[in-house]
């Protein structure tokens, strides 16, 4: 147990880390602060087989987050094209963003409205399709809101367990694995592979995820508190992965 | 007496013709060929279909009511996540839209690049690519148990434009940076007399190697037309090692989408100008 007090990024960071446990030696592929420094906590820790980006054309040992080019030890030259050679053969874990998510894991990033003619155009389909039909996919949100948590997607960019299941055998390789939000930690470990909360953040309550969240959950009788970094992880976060807490200001204290 | 492939921006944009379709390297607002982007934003062409790794090449295209027809994964300007231009046309409904996943855009590339009508993939499958880009059909497979794949169509190019750190007057190009994109693939999609690069700066054939390694040599004035030689010609998106993307422009640029004034003042201020009256700018 910790003993100075633990910022909610700091939860997020360490449930960010926990999608990656099991993973082995494949692409950890964290996108965005949090998840960056997430994945870089798991490979520092309890899975350091990990390879990881330096979010541009190398994949890199260095434990910290954010690396000056100068000081990367760069195990892999990988440019973007490379990426296909991981994503099509089953050797990445990537942990995308989503404009919206919905109760079976489906992710939208290419448009809100029609997609003919949108309200909001957003980036596009991205590589969305193709790293949810071929490998784990984990999700971060860090602004958990009914517009973000949605019954139905406008747009299917990445496939969620509904679309999987109609696929069939095409859909052997899909694990759309977990959602981290600034709220707390979701998966799908249903018997229908909906959504279920399966962890809050310390000083959120199931009511707030409830009341945020645009679709009916599945909640267990009890729900756990999602757990909290070791010492030694605080110190990895603090002093190693995120010296600038640039954490702090993706997700602020409550 | 080889060929000397060098000629201006205009040159090659008298090349080009309306209702073209037209590659355009690079990749978001990274090493983008602006100088022949702005070359044809001073033109008359128009009805572009323009297949990228969109960044400010599609958005400018857009704000010049240039573009017909988009083919893309995703647009975005690195720094600044969404491009406001293109989200402008798309909202608008001023262009047609044909999306790809990022892997599937590679395919299209490929098998044109190969001359196969189509290669399989996966992906796509479940998502709403396939309702969205009515061009993407499945097939069962020929081979082994016949489970549905995705056909990718061919990229029917007419004209691919890039551009390199170093070139010779032959079109043999080498880039400096970490990641070729998919410059390459592009020029050998395109048809033979529509394939055109820009360098910052033009070297003999034995200096090509020079600045970086020899793995960086990979461009092939086998798939070459025309050579243009644009100090800068990137700006203002980032040409490692050469420069770093000039943020101030292109904040400039997107603030620019806020109203049709704002639009015409950077127009006035960053495009309908010459390209060496540019490039003072910039220095200055």
């Amino acid at each position: 147990m910790t003993s100075v007090e633990v910022t909610r990024a700091e939860v997020c960071v360490v449930a960010v880390a926990e999608c990656f446990r099991g993973d082995g030696e494949i692409l950890a592929n964290p996108i965005g602060t949090i998840p960056m420094i997430g994945g870089r906590l798991a490979r520092a820790s309890f899975e350091p087989e990990l390879c990881m980006t330096d979010g541009e054309a190398t994949l890199i040992a260095n434990d910290a987050a954010v690396v000056a080019p100068e000081d990367r030890v760069i195990e892999y030259w990988n440019p973007y094209r490379s990426m296909f050679d991981w994503v099509w053969s089953g050797r990445r874990h990537v942990m995308m963003g989503a404009s919206q998510v919905d109760r079976y894991g489906n992710q939208n990033l290419a448009a809100i409205g029609p997609y003919g003619r949108p309200v909001v155009q957003l980036l596009g389909y991205r590589g969305a399709p193709g790293n949810t039909i071929n490998d784990p996919t984990s999700y971060w949100v860090p602004n958990h809101s009914p517009k973000v948590f949605v019954e139905r997607v406008d747009t299917v960019c990445g496939i969620g367990w509904d679309r999987a299941a109609d696929l069939g055998p095409s859909a052997r390789w899909v694990d759309i694995r977990r959602v981290v939000s600034n709220l707390g930690v979701f998966d799908f470990e249903t018997p229908d592979r909906s959504m279920r909360l399966r962890s809050v953040h310390p000083g959120v309550t199931v009511d707030e995820v409830v009341t945020a969240t645009g679709f009916p959950l599945t909640l267990p009788s009890e729900v756990p508190s999602s757990r909290l970094p070791t010492d030694e992880e605080l110190r990895l976060i603090r002093e190693v992965i995120d010296p600038e807490a640039a954490r702090e200001r993706e997700v602020p204290p409550a | 007496m080889t060929a000397d492939k060098t000629m201006t921006a205009e040159e090659v944009v008298a090349r080009l013709r309306s209702g073209m379709t037209i590659a355009i390297g690079g990749w978001a607002s990274r090493r983008k060929p602006m100088a022949l982007v702005r070359a044809i934003l001073r033109s008359d062409l128009r009805d572009l279909t323009v297949v990228t790794h969109g960044g400010p090449d599609l958005g400018l295209l857009c704000a010049a009511g240039k573009v017909r027809r988009a083919v893309y994964a995703f647009v975005s300007l690195d720094s600044i996540p969404l491009e406001p231009h293109f989200r402008a046309a798309r909202q608008s409904g001023a262009i047609e839209d044909e999306p790809y996943d990022e892997g599937l855009f590679h395919l299209g590339l490929q098998a044109a690049a190969w001359r196969v009508p189509f290669l399989p993939s996966r992906v796509g499958l479940g998502s709403d690519l396939l309702r969205d880009n009515p061009r993407l059909t499945t097939f069962p497979s020929p081979v082994g148990s016949p489970e549905p794949l995705v056909a990718v169509p061919a990229f029917t190019l007419d004209a691919a434009l890039c551009h390199l750190n170093r070139a010779d007057r032959r079109g043999n190009a080498v880039y400096l940076g970490p990641d070729l994109y998919w410059d390459d693939l592009m020029l050998q999609a395109a048809p033979s007399g529509g394939r055109f690069i820009s360098c910052e700066r033009l070297v003999d054939t034995a200096e090509l190697a020079a600045e970086g390694c020899l793995h960086q040599l990979r461009i092939s004035r086998m798939t070459v037309d025309g050579v243009v030689e644009a100090p800068g010609g990137a700006h203002f998106t980032l040409c490692e090692p050469d420069y770093p993307r000039d943020e101030e422009v292109q904040r400039a640029y997107a603030l620019s989408a806020r109203s049709p004034e704002a639009w015409e003042s950077f127009r006035a201020e960053w495009v309908d100008l010459p390209e060496d009256e540019y490039q003072r700018k910039v220095r200055s």
